[in-house]
């Protein structure tokens, strides 16, 4: 480890610190460019895109070098900044990097119709924000953690809070605010537990520490509380629903794209590289949250008519996955199965960067919609393919992604988490190895309704007649804003169609972590990660004989035959008075799962009655949990605050009698 | 390697030929337990050669999604009809995709038909695709579970090593293949929208599920749904048979087996269709939410079956 200046450039790290002052100076310029809304927007954010890319390459280079490490010297006097980049904070930027370059390429088309006052504001909150994202990556010791996940934290809070005007929006960033320094205390404590009595906050001295396995435990306890708490992980979900449509599209695909996974970064960082010693519940628990973290969030997804909304309970359920591939890998590396955790971890990984750009790329969709029409209510949009083609055609490039089909990225972590599943019966545990491929069935089901909700998703707002005559008058998304997209979509349809290459590019990742490697038994054209005879998938294959059928098909159809088509109205069934209105509305989309899954929701609902002249019909699925867990909570707290309170009375002679009382405790117990 | 490929492509072709013809014998079979005079084996032919020449019909407001639904949808039936072993074991297509990716291809299908469904905008097209998802979201994972359990037998997840494991093991009766065979016929009657969870033959708003869905769909486009349609039923027949009948089927490089495996398999395919069509006529379709029930019952027998064989076969 050398002490040397930021900005020399003799190693990654000094590279990736380079970038981060890059952000910041480019946060803080902005707002000498509050003027000049021109600039902000086709110079400012442009250019913190070539920053993004900037990291991605940054990532990319620490992936295959070895760790480089280097201490700066901010901070309080003793305590310097310990930065490190090692494969697997590399592995992150890179995903930060990829998706926050086609994210930040849109906002520069997205952000043109802002005024430039708030977007000063915002770009420096922006930068900040991804500056944050990657000092936390990079940090090597609690101190540089903490601030950098605090100015994550705090940087985003702003972000959310850009229409602060709005009341509900202002909620949304208390609640987000709320809970991400619940979980930023809960870490600061795992941290307190895990320097082991040294007093020292570095990461190489935690390392080194040696923990009993109970304090081991707390320690892990209270990092999957603070990390889940800022991934979203049930019951600490209920922020995401809430902050996610309040930002503006672009930071709502940032937090949910990047930020989500930073979360994963420190669970990980933590449990496999600080903890010394793992212990074979911790997977099982993490298991069993992920899995209810997934079908929850899924089925709150299918009954959402707030598209931003319906997104964000989509994020839940692939946040739920991704701690599921967690909690199995745990099982698997304790129980001494190196191989079958580093396929785990792949399949972590992987499906981690590719909900990263397939998510980046719906919410920025989303964000087009919400400028083209000004609505966010699923239910007064429909018809937009036709007014917006390209929006429409990749957002469907996402949406058949996160569905999780092929030959797209969101298939091959799938397909891996269930090889992995497949491989349990191996475990030496004797419930488990039976108990574990039943849980396969919980990841089956949350991909299938994953794919009922991206149908009604994408065919509610793009399909369709349109609900409201003012669609009509839609408009196509921007340039900039269309090849953000195009290099997200690009990103799905990449990561969907090499996966071979890419499991071998994380190698380096997963023999950090597991000290095993995934060998891929295919040629560069199949994936195979046990045994070409175990399992295999090419989904080039795939994708040239389907388009190759397609093709000869449809030559086939017009040599043969004809290609003659008459248009027409669509068929009325005999009833000539039909409109758009009567197409299923989101409400009524989501209608079958709400029927099915009640239990889990507080359904409100409200019918007129049949001789209503102005007859009115409301339907709400709400979170069950709120009302068990959050409102108790928020009573206790307001009646322990309220008793509190009854100290304060706001008359002096009160005040100098507690400081008396306190003056003759403190000498009583202390001359004793 | 280029015999292979032959092969695959004779397989595949044959199965593209073949697959009107089984839906033809379906309905024939049906005809004749209802008492109806049937039409003749080769009416679907028939039917495709005439929707075939037809003039298209699409509405004003069409995408061009709708257009290309159609295409894929066949595309994707034609693949995973050329991955199930058919007649010949161990095809050249095969390491392409393994069972958890041949439903990841019905679910392509399906998310494509669904979403041409919607693009009119007719009440109709929607509530077919609602009532799809609905019945396809409950149907996979229970599908998942039958493969699982194939896999967890056969240590692997590629069809022609379950096929080869399951077919020149020791015969008897497995109870966890029992129940997975079960379950997976449910599954199958669910996924091809047959009674009783969804009636072929019908067009009553109050119950059709995939005639919904097709209902703006003329001429080609039409057809070409159709002939997918059979494809989807042939490929599940065959995949059935592929798992719990496996026997017959030419084993890898074996050219002399396979005249032998083509009437095995014809054989197979006749009694498999004149069972469906039984088990149609002697039951009648059910309410749409009775569906999970019925699909809620077909996903505990395939969990059954691999508890069971956690518990008794290994």
């Amino acid at each position: 480890m050398t002490e040397s200046f930021p900005l020399l450039p003799d190693g990654p790290v000094q590279w990736a610190w380079g970038v981060v002052l890059f952000w910041l100076a480019l946060g803080f310029s902005a707002l000498l460019l509050q003027g000049s809304q021109r600039l902000l927007s086709r110079l400012v954010f442009p250019l913190g895109a070539l920053g993004a890319l900037g990291i991605a390459g940054v990532g990319a280079a620490g992936m295959v070098l070895p760790a480089s490490a280097v201490i700066l010297p901010i901070g309080l006097p003793d305590l310097p900044f310990h930065l490190r980049l090692d494969a697997l904070s590399a592995f992150f930027m890179v995903l930060l990097g990829g998706a926050s370059f086609g994210i930040t390429v849109y906002a520069s088309g997205y952000f043109r119709s802002m005024a430039a006052g708030p977007l000063a504001l915002l770009a420096l909150w922006y930068h900040l924000f991804l500056a944050g994202m990657v000092t936390v990556l990079l940090a090597d010791d609690a101190y540089a953690f903490m601030v950098a996940w605090e100015v994550m934290a705090l940087s985003s809070y702003f972000l959310v809070t850009t229409d602060h005007k709005v009341p509900e929006i202002r909620f949304a960033g208390f609640l987000y605010l709320l809970i991400a320094h619940v979980g930023a205390v809960a870490l600061l404590l795992a941290f307190g537990v895990l320097q082991g009595g040294h007093g020292d906050y570095t990461f190489d001295t935690m390392r080194l520490a040696e923990m009993t396995p109970f304090w081991a435990s707390v320690a892990y306890l209270l990092v999957l509380f603070g990390f889940g708490a800022k991934a979203g992980l049930v019951p600490m979900h209920v922020w995401l629903p809430e902050a996610h449509p309040a930002a503006p599209s672009p930071v709502s695909a940032l937090m949910s794209g990047v930020m989500l996974k930073t979360a994963i970064y420190g669970l990980l960082r933590v449990t496999f590289d600080l903890i010394n010693i793992q212990i074979g519940w911790w997977g099982t628990l993490a298991l069993a949250l992920g899995l209810i973290t997934a079908l929850y969030g899924v089925i709150f997804a299918a009954v959402q008519s707030d598209m931003k909304r319906l997104l964000a309970w989509s994020s839940i359920e692939n946040i739920g996955v991704i701690i599921a591939a967690f909690g199995l890998t745990l099982i698997f590396y304790t129980d001494g199965k190196g191989a079958l955790a580093a396929l785990t971890l792949t399949a972590l990984l992987y499906h981690a960067l590719n909900h990263a750009f397939f998510k980046g790329l719906l919410f920025v969709g989303t964000g087009s919609v919400l400028h083209a029409t000004g609505v966010r209510q699923m239910g007064h949009l429909g018809g937009l393919m036709r007014f917006m083609p390209w929006t429409a055609w990749l957002t469907l490039v996402g949406a058949l992604a996160i569905a999780g089909l092929p030959p797209l990225n969101g298939f091959v972590s799938e397909w891996l988490l269930l090889q992995a599943f497949l491989l349990t019966p191996g475990l030496s545990h004797p419930y488990l190895n039976m108990v574990i491929p039943v849980a396969a069935a919980i990841v089956a089901l949350a991909a299938a309704l994953a794919a009922y909700v991206m149908v009604k998703f994408f065919g509610v707002i793009f399909l369709g007649q349109p609900r409201d005559p003012a669609l009509h008058e839609a408009h196509e998304a921007s340039w900039p804003e269309r090849l953000g997209m195009l290099w997200l979509a690009a990103g799905c349809v990449l990561l969907g169609l090499f996966p071979a290459h890419v499991i071998g590019w994380l190698s380096p990742v997963v023999r950090l972590l597991t000290n095993q490697t995934l060998v891929n038994d295919g040629s560069w054209l199949t994936l195979a990660p046990v045994s070409a005879e175990r399992a295999s998938y090419a989904p080039l294959i795939f994708f040239a004989v389907v388009t190759g059928v397609v093709l000869l098909t449809y030559l086939w159809v017009r040599r043969v035959y004809h290609g003659r088509v008459r248009r027409s109205d669509p068929w009325d069934c005999g009833y000539p008075e039909q409109d758009a209105r009567m197409q299923d509305s989101a409400e009524g989309f989501g209608q079958p799962i709400r029927q099915i899954f009640e239990v889990f929701m507080k359904v409100e609902r409200e019918t007129p009655d049949p001789f209503d002249r102005n007859p009115r019909y409301r339907g709400a699925s709400l979170d069950k949990l709120w009302f068990i867990l959050y409102e108790p909570i928020e009573r206790v707290t307001g009646w322990l605050s309220q008793q509190a309170g009854r100290l304060q009375h706001g008359r002096i002679q009160w005040y100098l009698i507690y400081s008396f009382a306190t003056l003759i405790f403190l000498l009583v117990f202390t001359t004793r | 390697m280029s015999t292979g490929i032959l092969l695959q492509l004779a397989q595949s072709l044959l199965a593209i030929l073949l697959a009107p013809l089984l839906m033809g014998w379906v309905n024939q079979c049906r005809a004749w337990l209802q008492g109806r005079s049937a039409p003749p084996i080769t009416q679907p032919y028939r039917t495709l050669r005439k929707l075939f020449h037809k003039d298209a019909v699409i509405a004003h407001n069409a995408s061009p999604l709708f257009r290309f639904a159609p295409y894929m949808i066949f595309a994707c039936m034609a693949l995973a009809a050329g991955i199930v072993p058919t007649i010949a074991n161990d095809l050249p297509f095969s390491p392409a995709a393994d069972v958890i990716a041949l439903v990841g291809i019905f679910a392509l299908a399906r998310v494509f038909l669904a979403l041409a469904a919607m693009d009119i905008g007719s009440p109709f097209g929607t509530l077919g695709a609602r009532r799809e998802m609905l019945v396809s979201f409950l149907a996979e994972p229970a599908l998942l579970m039958v493969f699982f359990t194939a896999s967890f037998i056969a240590q692997s997840t590629e069809l022609p090593v379950i096929v080869q494991t399951l077919a020149h093991r020791e015969f008897a009766i497995y109870p966890s293949i029992s129940f997975a065979a079960v379950a997976f016929w449910m599954i199958s009657v669910a996924e091809n929208a047959r009674i009783p969870v969804d009636n072929p033959s019908t067009h009553l708003e109050l119950t059709m599920i995939h005639e919904a869905m097709i209902l703006e769909y003329s001429a080609r486009h039409l057809a070409l749904i159709e002939w997918a349609v059979a494809l989807k039923l042939f490929t599940y027949s065959t995949l059935g048979i592929a798992l719990f009948l496996p026997w017959g089927i030419a084993p890898q490089g074996d050219i002399a087996a396979l005249p032998l495996a083509l009437l095995v398999m014809i054989a197979k395919l006749l009694l498999g269709g004149a069972a469906l069509a039984f088990l149609e006529t002697i039951s009648a379709k059910v309410r749409l939410f009775r569906a999970p029930e019925f699909l809620g019952t077909a996903f505990l027998l395939a969990v059954l079956g691999m508890l069971i064989h956690f518990l008794l076969e290994v």
